[in-house]
């Protein structure tokens, strides 16, 4: 019995580990590289107590406390902040490897028809999944006792041993729990993309469930798996509790995903499938009619996203005004400075990171056009009466529509939920332009995707490589101190901070430009290269 | 008139030269049998044809338009079926179809409903769904639905059951019947023999051979099974004569077409009782460009 549903994980957890001796290690070195660099720099950049606690006071509103959750603000010791500003981003994205690997040799695998190969052979009918299972917490196992001991060996005061390994602990235990979610998903949903998206949707409301807990009712938190994680008050209370409740219902997870599994047929799921239309509708009679109909769902849901993006932020607006309410001095200080509200500040730290996520829905949606050359899927179109450059100015058009939307709905959702908490409002106009300046910006990371998919196939990927070097040094660039030449490397250095700053109408025409430019090169090139694939 | 012309192509991967030299002609009317081992060349041919890839050296006209250039113009009266489908998962075999139709610009929806009624094809289903030989029903349903003036079928029956196989074959007559040109890349030698006019062999990137099957067969042996009365002597002193076997009074062997006269008249000395011969097929011909390797291997060590 164990037998024919057991066997040969061993061999099956070598072959994984073999197809992903790259993958798993990239991830790893760069998980705990970065765990690793951020308290060093910290050591750097504050060096004493007065400075942690300036450092502590900047933290302790409810912008701030929605995007990295609770500290230990009290006593905002160097393990403190490293706990309190890194720990959920991290732990973020470990969820995040954990649900790509378990994925791809899961659902991806089956879905392609390896599985079945693979089944053909005596194998277990569970073996591939429980081999999944064994590789990733073998993987989070190790993450943990890396980034734990590594953390301690940095030798700073306030990380002890047994803090640093609940760190270690808390990104490992939500690498296993997200494990879990997507070996469950990979059961129900009938396809590699479902399985991803159902398992991101679940980490995306996990982060946005413990933002709005964290800021407005700490039960609500409670319901969060990333909630547990920042519950374990590292480096101060060193609380083991959240880890065992993540790591039992992670286990849970597993024993449901055997069962659905045992029980189900080879290539089919739970959700169910319709038959479908006959015929096409007579929507779906060109390139871009197919390509809104292959990025409908993907459209859908990052468009939700953005809006409830712009909600969440949105309602800690009027906390923020409360809270600084309370506090005169500080007040007085800022607004004299400035001559706005401290809300007002705060829109261009939050335009920042909502500029850079709404940048990703619209790469993802003109990196199709790479993917589809990929899977030899474009030739069915070029082999018809359709040019290279209408094919690919349909991606470019969908794809800038798409932007523009996400855009709009983000700042849609910060200006209603402003509108419901704060006592005297942000006008729509304010709110809209200050998300809005960012689209140039973003128009020129998909040029730079146009140029690559045109010119450079192979290295696509780069692209993301440089929304994250940009992500980095907007989003840490002012915990860090990096110079302003650092940031005006990505096009959003260039960005005016409205409503604070000044419109500088020069720079975003130029980058409007620029971004012109690199689609024309690009399309060009697409058309006079080889198709791949 | 030629429809089709490749004059002395050649395409390079970098340092790789996948194609070398290939000279193809397809006449208005004609079907035209492209055959050849895997990694050939075949499908970067025809890629080539499509547009997909550019050529590095040599002319190929399609409808006397250049095939890289004025590819869209040249689509317009192709219909293409590839070797591999890849189909959208989450798209019906029937949402495909159409879209496929109206890529061209014209929807046939009777002809359409006709081919999916004779491939017995369901097309409510996510393509996900489709077995391989599915798949391929879809593109060639696509393609039978087009009224264009060449078609370019890249081993378009991999997958297919015999019962397919015969539909698809009525298909390619059709289309000769109204004096349309077809390409037809393909493994299975019997389809080839039963429906081109002209074959073309292609090996390690360089035509080998082109011409009409009756050409082809010229250049090769006939098969001969002959009993005799009294043993046969000296036929292996002959030349032309290959793959002697022998039973007893009943001898089995391959004779090339220039010599059948003479050794014929030699055998028929010892008293023949029973005389067979068949024509060569295009797998003996195929077969042969392959041995021809092997004995020129052999040949050079000896």
């Amino acid at each position: 019995m164990s037998d024919s549903l057991f066997k040969n994980i061993g061999s099956l957890s070598r072959l994984m580990m073999r197809r992903d001796r790259l993958r798993i290690p990239l991830w790893f070195i760069g998980i705990s590289f970065f765990t690793l660099m951020v308290p060093i720099a910290f050591v750097d950049l504050y060096p004493s107590q007065q400075e942690r606690d300036g450092m502590a006071e900047t933290m302790q509103n409810p912008a701030m406390i929605a995007m990295v959750g609770p500290g230990n603000l009290d006593n905002y010791t160097l393990g403190a902040m490293t706990a309190h500003q890194m720990l959920l981003i991290t732990a973020v994205v470990v969820g995040l490897m954990s649900i790509l690997l378990v994925t791809r040799h899961t659902r991806a695998d089956e879905e392609d028809g390896r599985a079945e190969m693979i089944r053909s052979l005596p194998v277990g009918r569970l073996s591939n999944l429980n081999a999944t299972l064994l590789v990733l917490c073998v993987t989070n196992v190790l993450l943990t006792l890396v980034t734990g001991f590594g953390l301690y060996s940095l030798g700073v005061e306030s990380m002890d041993l047994e803090g640093s390994l609940l760190y270690g602990a808390g990104l490992g235990a939500t690498g296993i729990f997200f494990t879990g979610v997507t070996a469950l998903f990979a059961q129900l949903s009938e396809s590699s993309r479902g399985t991803t998206g159902f398992s991101i949707a679940v980490l995306m409301i996990a982060y946005l469930v413990r933002a709005v807990g964290d800021v407005t009712n700490e039960t609500l938190s409670w319901f969060s798996p990333l909630g547990w994680v920042t519950q374990t008050e590292v480096y101060s209370n060193n609380d083991w509790g959240p880890i065992f409740l993540t790591i039992g219902v992670s286990v849970v997870l597993f024993f449901m995903a055997n069962y659905l599994n045992a029980i189900r047929d080879l290539e089919t799921g739970f959700f169910p499938s319709r038959p479908g239309r006959r015929g096409a509708s007579p929507f779906l009679q060109d390139p871009a009619g197919l390509i809104v109909k292959l990025q409908r769902t993907g459209i859908i849901v990052w468009g939700m996203g953005m809006l409830i993006m712009g909600l969440s932020y949105g309602s800690v607006l009027g906390d923020l005004e409360s809270f600084f309410a309370g506090n005169e001095m500080m007040e007085q200080m800022l607004v004299a400075e400035e001559g706005y509200t401290l809300t007002e500040q705060f829109i261009p730290t939050l335009m920042i990171v909502m500029g850079l996520l709404v940048t990703v829905p619209p790469l993802m949606s003109m990196l199709k056009l790479h993917g589809e050359e990929k899977k030899n899927r474009v030739e069915h179109l070029l082999a018809r009466a359709v040019s290279r450059t209408k094919l690919m100015g349909s991606y470019l058009i969908i794809s800038i529509l798409n932007g523009f939307m996400m855009i709009s709905l983000t700042a849609i959702g910060l200006w209603a939920a402003g509108l419901a908490v704060m006592e005297e409002a942000f006008d729509f106009g304010t709110i809209y332009g200050a998300a809005l300046v960012y689209y140039p910006a973003m128009l020129v990371m998909v040029g730079i995707a146009v140029l690559l998919i045109g010119i450079l196939p192979k290295l696509v990927s780069i692209i993301w490589l440089y929304v994250f070097y940009a992500f980095i040094v907007l989003y840490l660039g002012e915990l860090f101190q990096f110079p302003e030449w650092a940031g005006q490397l990505s096009p959003y250095g260039y960005i005016p901070q409205l409503p604070v700053e000044d419109m500088n109408v020069m720079a975003v025409t130029l980058l409007v430009v620029v971004a012109v430019i690199l689609m024309v090169v690009g399309l060009i090139g697409y058309s006079k290269r080889d198709i791949e694939g | 008139m030629s429809l089709l012309n490749v004059n002395h192509l050649t395409k390079r991967f970098g340092k790789f030269t996948a194609l070398e030299g290939v000279n193809i002609e397809i006449n208005e009317g004609e079907i035209y049998g492209f055959i050849g081992p895997n990694g050939a060349g075949k499908s970067t041919t025809i890629r080539v044809l499509l547009g997909i890839l550019k050529a590095s050296e040599g002319e190929v006209k399609i409808f006397g338009k250049d095939a890289w250039s004025d590819a869209v113009d040249v689509h317009k009266r192709i219909a293409y079926v590839p070797g591999d489908v890849n189909l959208w998962p989450n798209l019906t075999g029937g949402e495909v179809i159409d879209l496929f139709l109206k890529l061209r610009g014209r929807s046939h929806t009777s002809r359409k409903e006709e081919l999916i009624k004779k491939f017995d094809f369901d097309p409510t289903k996510k393509c996900r769904t489709y077995s391989k030989g599915n798949r391929q029903k879809v593109a060639l349903i696509a393609a039978f639905a087009m009224e264009a003036d060449l078609y370019i079928l890249d081993e378009p029956t991999s997958g297919l059951d015999p019962l397919m196989e015969q539909v698809f074959q009525e298909c390619v007559i059709d289309v000769k019947n109204k004096g349309k040109s077809v390409l037809l890349s393909s493994h299975i030698l019997s389809e080839v023999e039963k429906l081109c006019d002209r074959v073309g062999i292609i090996r390690q990137g360089k035509m080998i051979e082109t011409g009409t099957l009756n050409e082809l067969r010229h250049l090769t042996r006939t098969n001969i099974h002959v009993e005799t009365n009294e043993p046969i002597t000296s036929l292996n002193e002959f030349k032309g004569i290959h793959d002697i076997q022998e039973q007893g009074l009943a001898l089995s062997f391959q004779v090339d077409a220039e010599e059948l006269d003479h050794v014929i008249r030699h055998v028929s000395q010892f008293g023949i009782v029973k005389l067979e011969s068949m024509p060569p097929t295009l797998e003996d011909l195929f077969m042969r460009h392959y041995e021809n390797k092997d004995e020129g291997n052999a040949g050079g060590v000896s």
